[in-house]
């Protein structure tokens, strides 16, 4: 993944969203590098999530989601070191999540396998942008823009996390640099 | 500067004099664990990266032991399960506790300690976040990825971030009502779900020391419920003894300086500590449980690398003996070994399995790590429904336990017992 501006809907979750509800331990039976299997860990992406979030992630009879960005608050991520999570998340088609912060094991898990952008905000956009919201997330100035209000929010450097999503993981960060 | 614990570990992992906390540093690994749900994905990453035919770069200290979906009649587990073995075999591995056979023990976290695979001052990682748990025989341990874990695997080293440490000493008696469960769950709601992300969580002072190694484990097996990177606790003589009684692997134990520097320190007395349960949806929901006992509970669950050990289930027996549960209870030993001492321990002067097929639990389940993480729809004591199931276990968020309808609420082995009898959140009355 190396594309610098991601445009799409956003879904917003709320707090300590765990990685059972990213992806439900039923479909831990499913392993991610083989290939049918990614897909359909991709198909029940977000499909824990409790039933007061009225909008589904993934549409009936669909694989993959129409938001490409989560907005979400503290703590995503939390639980598990189940790396089916952000697999499932790139499998079916988000491609960053910005939240205010993470849970150590998910973010290392998504640099490690270059499935997703794992970002914090400047500020919580969680009560600034509402699910089906269109935004433009620039990866080179580090915004994301709210499309029907054109405002602009600044989000936190990834630091040297990011040459590693964009080598596509640790293994192709590791050989580009010559430590394996 | 002085070190702490955890800093002297990782610095020894990586050949250095110091490290300091945000260092990235490339440590060596002395064991890899890995099971049934993550293995297959592991040995995917190890073979895409290095090649159908790579060798592990140790096969003593690649350990696999299957545990999460081993009763159960899915076939894409029967499918993993094979998967693991056939690995085993192509590589030669020492260590493989295979299901059907007789070197099958159970849940990963109990086995670990228990077949000597955990020893002071080394580092291992496991695919499993509470990996955080041998910690407690003085070591660092923590949970990593499938992607992470076939680095280790084909390299023996892995690149990581140095934690802060933050320590928690506890000092003085504990109530007899008052267990490890109930100290971590207090600590926990304290600090909250990320009290201590990315932080390495200390344990001592003269309760944590008086504890058993199983009650340790307790302990640190729930760190990671606070965001922490690993939980720690200097070995001392039980350790030692412990370990020594295990394997006859040379070790090295380590101990903070006086001068180590914390991000923070908190400090408990026991007299202090109460019963406490977390309430759904989080570990971090934590109320003393005498402002709950109105709440009614469906089923009362033991077991899990958290509470289903030796100690647990002779705590459980202790309230249990001589009295009948109202509400369904499952027994879920950890492990082979576990279960066996259902059989070899006794209280009152009664087999563990006596007081609990006497008190009319559900018929005791093979060791797994069974409804703790809810697992396939056939998973002994899935909460399927709409369930208020009191557990053992170190998970309540939504669904944690099988349906979404369901909701856990974590307690003590005593508490969880002690609950059974009544129907309500209950603590033990000694």
């Amino acid at each position: 993944m190396s594309q610098s501006i991601i445009k799409g809907k956003v879904f917003v979750v709320g707090d300590n969203i765990d990685t059972d509800q990213i992806i439900p331990a039923q479909y831990l039976n499913l392993v991610p590098t083989i290939p049918e299997e990614y897909i359909k860990l991709g198909s029940y992406a977000m499909c824990g999530l409790p039933d007061n979030y009225s909008t589904r992630f993934i549409k009936d009879g669909e694989v993959t989601t129409e938001y490409s960005i989560i907005v979400g608050g503290n703590n995503f991520g939390c639980g598990s070191s189940r790396e089916h999570a952000p697999v499932a998340l790139g499998g079916s088609g988000v491609k960053a999540v910005i939240a205010n912060s993470f849970a150590r094991i998910f973010f290392r898990n998504c640099i490690a396998t270059g499935e997703l952008y794992p970002i914090e905000p400047e500020e919580a956009l969680t009560s600034i942008f509402k699910t089906g919201d269109e935004a433009e997330f620039d990866l080179e100035k580090m915004t994301i823009t709210a499309v029907n209000s054109g405002k602009v929010y600044k989000l936190k450097s990834m630091g040297d996390v990011r040459k590693v999503i964009d080598s596509g993981g640790i293994f192709e960060y590791a050989r580009k640099t010559d430590m394996i | 500067m002085g070190m702490t614990i955890t800093e002297k570990i990782l610095a020894k992992a990586a050949g250095k004099e110091e490290v300091l906390p945000g260092d990235n540093i490339w440590v060596n690994a002395n064991v890899l664990m890995t099971h049934d749900v993550c293995g297959p994905g592991t040995i995917g990453v190890f073979k895409r990266e290095f090649g159908e035919d790579a060798k592990v770069w140790d096969k003593d200290s690649v350990i696999i032991i299957p545990d999460h979906y081993i009763f159960t009649e899915d076939e894409k587990c029967h499918r993993n399960v094979d998967a693991l073995s056939v690995f085993v075999k192509e590589q030669g591995l020492t260590y493989f506790y295979e299901p059907g056979t007789d070197t099958y023990s159970g849940v990963c976290h109990v086995t670990l300690p228990e077949k000597g695979h955990c020893r002071p001052g080394e580092v291992l990682f496991g695919t499993d976040s509470h990996t955080c748990t041998h910690g407690a025989l003085g070591e660092f341990s923590t949970g990593i990825g499938n992607t992470d874990a076939g680095f280790v695997m084909g390299t023996g080293k892995l690149l990581i971030k140095v934690p802060e440490s933050i320590k928690f000493i506890i000092d003085g008696k504990l109530s007899a009502n008052v267990s490890a469960k109930d100290i971590i769950l207090k600590i926990i709601g304290d600090v909250g779900v990320d009290g201590a992300t990315y932080c390495a969580m200390e344990f001592a002072g003269s309760t944590i020391d008086a504890l058993s190694i199983e009650e340790r484990m307790t302990i640190c097996n729930m760190a990671i419920e606070a965001g922490g990177k690993s939980g720690i606790i200097a070995a001392d003589a039980k350790t030692i003894d412990y370990v020594q009684s295990k394997t006859d692997k040379p070790f090295e134990c380590f101990e903070s300086d006086g001068d180590a520097k914390y991000r923070a320190v908190y400090n408990y007395r026991a007299e202090d500590l109460k019963p406490v349960v977390a309430m759904p949806y989080s570990p971090d929901n934590v109320k003393p449980v005498s402002e709950v006992t109105d709440s009614k509970i469906d089923r009362s669950y033991i077991g899990s690398c958290t509470g289903g050990k030796i100690v647990d289930f002779i705590m459980a027996a202790k309230v249990l003996s001589g009295n009948k549960v109202k509400v369904p209870t499952f027994i879920v030993p950890a492990t082979v070994e576990v279960e066996t001492a259902l059989v070899t321990e006794m209280v009152d002067g009664k087999t563990l399995r006596a007081i609990f097929e006497d008190a009319g639990c559900e018929p005791i389940a093979p060791p797994s790590c069974a409804a703790c993480l809810g697992g396939p729809l056939d998973t002994f004591g899935r909460c399927n429904t709409t369930e208020i199931c009191i557990s053992t276990t170190n998970r309540n968020f939504p669904g944690r336990m099988g349906s979404k309808d369901s909701q856990t609420i974590l307690a003590s082995p005593l508490t969880a017992a002690a609950s059974a009898l009544t129907g309500y959140i209950t603590a033990y009355e000694c």
